[in-house]
C-alpha cells in the first residue's frame, strides 16, 4: 500500500509540476471565456445596417412601420428602383395596393441580398404594421393597441415538478444544458486522461523502466499507482477550474454598477418582485436576477456529487482499458491505433446518445445506455439533469452506479491481467486475440 | 555449503514451451556466481522466477533459508535487468531516490546511501540532471548503483557491462569484487564467456530450458578437458607421433599434442626425452569456457529455438 502511494505521489507530482499542466489549467477557462466573448463581439458588430426607403404610394402602413436598430425605414418622395442606390439606401420595399384577403407579394431589391433573418424580421415587422393598420380603422385607439401588444409578453410557462407534498420549479432547457456540458466534459476527460494513461504506461515500456519497477512492485501496484495518480490530476485540474470560474464571475458580478447590484439583491430577497415603494428594477437587474433564478432551480449538490461519481467511474473504467492497450506496445506509438479503436468506438457512441438523451430522457435507449458501464457516466449525467426522482428514479441511478462500480472493477481486473505480460514483452505485434489469451492464462 | 539461494526442481511452462524445465542449483553465500546459456534458454525467465516478477508452476526457492516470500524478500534483492531504463524526464537525485523508496527504504535512509555512491562513482554533480542528458555509459553506471543501493543480499546482473567503455566495466567489475567481498552474493548472468571466466568462482549452464552443466569453473575446465598440451621446443625440432601422443596442430617451436588413451603426460616426456627432443616449456591447455559452451550448445536446437514463436 506504501508502495501504490509512492507511484501515486511521482505520477502526481511530476504531472502537475509540468509546464503543460499549468498552461491547460489556467488557459483553458480563458479559452472559453474569450472563445464567447468572441463570438459575442462578432455577433453584435457582424449586424449590418440596413436603409430602407418605402414606396408606400397609399400610405396605408406609413404610421405602424417600426423602425429597430437595425433597420432604419424612410418614406422618402422620388425614389424608385433606379435611384435608391443613389440616394444613399440599401435596398427599396414596395408596397403594393392591399386589398385586405389576399397574399400579395411585398418587392425588396438590395444592393447586397439580405440574409435569411433579416428577411423574416422584415416580413414581420409589415405583417404586424399591416394587422396595427387595420385595428385601428376597425376604430381602436392607440392606447388601446398598445395594452394590448403588452398583453402578448403576459404569460410565461413556468414548470414545477411534483415531488409528494412539496413542487419544484423545473426548467428543462437548463437541464438540457448541464446533462448537455456534463456529459461533454466526461468526454472529453476521458480522452484526454485515458491517452495519458496510456502513454505513460507507453513510456515506460519503451523507456525499459517497468522490469526495474516490476521488481520492486507487482505490476498491478504500479498499473493503479498510475491511474490514480493521473485520476488526482484530473480532480486537480477540475478544482482549479472551479475555483478559477466562481472567482471570475464574481470579479465580473463586481464590475456592475451599486445599483444595479443593489436591485439583484432585493430581487432575490423578494422571490422576482420588487418590494413596494422600491423603484423599479432596471432591466439588466432582472435579466442577471432570472439567469441567477435559474441556475438555482437546479438540484446542485445532486448534479455535483453524480458528477464527481461518475467522472471517477468512468475514468477507472476506461483508464484501465488505456493501461492495456499502453503495455502492449512496443516501439512504434502508431501500433497502439488499431487496438484503441474497440475502446474510442464505445466513447464516442456513447458521446452521440448523450446527445440525444439531453433532448429525451426517457426513451429505452437512453434508460439501457444510462446502465451499462460503457456508457452510462456520460449518458447518466444527462438524464440526471432532468431531476431524480422525477426523470431517473433511484433504483435506476443505484442500478447503474452498481454496474459502473462493478464494471471498472472488473475492466481493472482484466487489464491488470493484460498488463503484467504486456509490460514486459518486447518484440511482439499483439492482437486482441492474444490480449484475450493473455488475460485468461495463469500467472 | 552455507547457500544463501537454492533453487529445487524449478519449472516454469508456456503455453507451448518448457521456459525452465525442472532446474535445481544452489548458490552460495557470498560468492559470485555466473548463469549462463544462449538466447532463449530460459535465463530471463529463471531470473524473474528469482525476483518475485513470475511465480514457478513448480519446484521451490528458498532465499536465505526460508521459502522465498515475493512481497517481503524484494528488498533483499537487486535486480538489474537485461532491459533496462529510466524515466528520461525525471531528475537523476529524485529518480534514485524514488526507485530506493520502492524498494522499501525511508527517504532520509536513501538520500544518505545515494550521496555515498554518488560520491564514490564522481557522479555528484548529475543530482539535478535528467537521464536523457547522460550517455549511454552514464546511464548503466547510474543503473548499477541503483541496483546496489539498498544493499541487497542478492544481486542479479544481467548483461551488466554491455554498453560499458572498459573503465567502466572495470570500475564496476571491482565494485563487484568489492561487494561479494562484503557478503554480498552475486549472480550474473551473460553469455560473455570470458567474463565469465574471469568473474566468476561457481556457473551453471542452461539449455532449452535445462541445466546441463554445474560446478566451479576449474572443475568444469577439467572436466571438460581433452588432454591437450602445448610442448615448445628449441627452433628447429620438429615433434612426430609418438605412441604416447598424436599431433594436434604445429606451430614453429610450439606444438599442440593430444595424448593418446592409456598414457599420462609424464608418458609423452619421456617419449619426448627418448626422441632426444629438446623441450623448454610445457604445459596443459584447458578449454575455455567458450569452447565447451559452444561444444555442449551446438548440434542442440537452440539457435532455432531463438526464433521459435510461443504459439498462443
Amino acid at each position: 500500500m506504501n508502495k501504490i502511494w509512492l507511484i501515486i505521489q511521482r505520477e502526481y507530482s511530476t504531472r502537475v509540476k509540468n509546464k503543460r499542466f499549468l498552461i491547460l489549467t489556467f488557459l483553458m477557462p480563458l479559452l472559453i471565456v474569450g472563445l464567447i466573448a468572441a463570438s459575442t463581439y462578432l455577433s453584435i458588430t457582424g449586424v449590418e445596417q440596413r436603409n430602407i426607403a418605402v414606396v408606400d404610394p397609399n400610405g396605408f402602413i406609413k404610421n405602424s412601420l417600426k423602425n429597430t436598430a437595425q433597420i432604419n425605414f424612410s418614406f422618402p418622395a422620388n425614389v424608385d428602383t433606379t435611384n435608391y442606390q443613389k440616394q444613399g439606401f440599401t435596398d427599396i420595399l414596395i408596397i403594393p395596393k392591399f386589398d385586405g384577403v389576399k397574399k400579395t407579394d411585398y418587392i425588396l431589391r438590395s444592393k447586397k441580398s439580405m440574409g435569411l433573418m433579416l428577411q423574416e424580421s422584415i416580413t414581420n415587422k409589415i405583417n404586424s404594421a399591416i394587422e396595427d393598420q387595420m385595428l385601428q380603422d376597425a376604430g381602436i385607439h392607440q392606447n388601446v393597441l398598445d395594452s394590448i401588444h403588452k398583453a402578448s409578453q403576459f404569460a410565461e410557462l413556468k414548470a414545477y415538478e411534483d415531488k409528494g407534498s412539496t413542487s419544484k420549479e423545473s426548467n428543462a432547457s437548463l437541464a438540457m444544458g448541464i446533462g448537455y456540458a456534463s456529459g461533454l466534459l466526461i468526454y472529453i476527460t476521458m480522452f484526454i486522461y485515458g491517452t495519458m494513461v496510456m502513454r505513460g504506461v507507453m513510456e515506460e515500456k519503451t523507456n525499459r523502466i517497468a522490469e526495474v519497477i516490476i521488481s520492486s512492485v507487482k505490476p498491478f501496484e504500479l498499473m493503479m499507482g498510475k491511474i490514480i495518480g493521473i485520476g488526482a490530476v484530473g480532480l486537480t485540474q477540475f478544482l482549479l477550474w472551479i475555483v478559477l470560474i466562481i472567482s471570475l464571475t464574481s470579479a465580473a458580478a463586481g464590475f456592475l454598477p451599486a445599483d444595479v447590484q443593489h436591485q439583484v439583491a432585493s430581487l432575490q430577497q423578494s422571490n422576482g418582485q420588487m418590494a413596494g415603494g422600491m423603484m423599479q428594477a432596471s432591466e439588466s437587474a432582472v435579466k442577471i436576477y432570472n439567469f441567477q433564478h435559474t441556475i438555482s432551480t437546479a438540484n446542485w449538490p445532486l448534479i455535483i456529487g453524480c458528477f464527481i461519481f461518475y467522472f471517477i467511474g468512468g475514468y477507472l473504467f476506461y483508464a484501465a482499458l488505456f493501461a492495456a492497450v499502453g503495455s502492449t506496445v512496443n516501439e512504434d506509438p502508431q501500433d497502439a491505433q488499431s487496438l484503441m479503436f474497440p475502446i474510442t468506438m464505445p466513447l464516442i457512441l456513447s458521446y452521440l446518445i448523450t446527445n440525444m438523451v439531453t433532448q429525451n430522457p426517457n426513451t429505452p435507449i437512453a434508460f439501457w445506455a444510462s446502465i451499462i458501464p460503457f456508457s452510462s457516466p456520460m449518458v447518466m449525467m444527462a438524464r440526471v439533469a432532468y431531476g431524480v426522482p422525477s426523470a431517473v428514479s433511484y433504483w435506476e441511478l443505484a442500478l447503474s452506479m452498481l454496474t459502473l462500480i462493478a464494471g471498472f472493477i472488473f475492466t481493472t481486473w482484466l487489464s491488470g491481467r493484460i498488463y503484467r505480460t504486456g509490460i514486459l514483452l518486447y518484440g511482439k505485434k499483439v492482437t486482441w486475440k492474444i490480449l484475450i489469451k493473455w488475460a485468461f492464462k495463469k500467472v | 555449503m552455507d547457500a544463501l539461494l537454492s533453487l529445487k526442481n524449478l519449472r516454469k511452462y508456456y503455453a507451448t514451451q518448457k521456459a525452465v524445465d525442472d532446474i535445481s542449483f544452489d548458490i552460495e553465500r557470498g560468492s559470485i556466481f555466473g548463469l549462463l546459456g544462449p538466447n532463449g534458454a530460459g535465463k530471463t525467465t529463471l531470473l524473474r522466477m528469482i525476483t518475485g516478477i513470475f511465480y514457478p508452476d513448480g519446484g521451490e526457492i528458498i532465499l536465505d533459508g526460508k521459502p522465498f516470500d515475493a512481497i517481503n524478500d524484494i528488498q533483499k534483492i537487486g535486480y538489474m535487468p537485461e532491459e533496462r531504463g529510466l524515466y528520461k524526464k525525471m531528475k537523476i537525485g529524485e529518480q534514485a531516490l524514488y526507485l530506493a523508496q520502492l524498494k522499501g527504504l525511508s527517504k532520509a535512509d536513501a538520500t544518505e546511501k545515494i550521496k555515498y555512491w554518488f560520491k564514490k562513482f564522481e557522479m555528484e554533480s548529475w543530482w539535478n540532471k535528467k537521464v536523457e542528458d547522460l550517455s549511454k555509459g552514464m546511464s548503466q553506471k547510474l543503473q548499477f548503483v541503483i541496483t546496489v543501493l539498498h544493499e541487497p543480499k542478492l544481486i542479479i546482473l544481467d548483461e551488466p557491462f554491455s554498453g560499458l567503455d572498459p573503465v567502466n566495466a572495470n570500475l564496476i567489475k571491482d565494485e563487484i569484487y568489492a561487494l561479494a567481498k562484503k557478503g554480498a552474493t552475486i549472480i550474473f548472468s551473460t553469455h560473455r564467456m570470458e567474463q565469465v571466466e574471469e568473474i566468476c568462482d561457481h556457473i551453471v549452464l542452461v539449455n532449452l530450458g535445462k541445466k546441463i552443466l554445474d560446478g566451479t569453473v576449474a572443475d568444469i575446465k577439467q572436466q571438460f578437458k581433452e588432454n591437450i598440451f602445448s610442448i615448445e621446443t628449441e627452433a628447429g625440432v620438429s615433434l612426430s607421433d609418438a605412441p604416447a601422443f598424436s599431433i594436434v596442430r604445429a606451430e614453429a617451436g610450439k606444438t599442440l599434442v593430444k595424448i593418446n588413451e592409456g598414457f599420462r603426460s609424464n608418458d609423452l616426456l619421456q617419449q619426448l626425452i627418448a626422441q632426444n627432443k629438446q623441450v623448454v616449456g610445457f604445459n596443459e591447455v584447458l578449454p575455455s569456457l567458450n569452447d565447451i559452451f559452444i561444444h555442449l550448445v551446438e548440434g542442440t536446437h537452440a539457435n532455432a529455438r531463438a526464433f521459435q514463436t510461443v504459439q498462443e
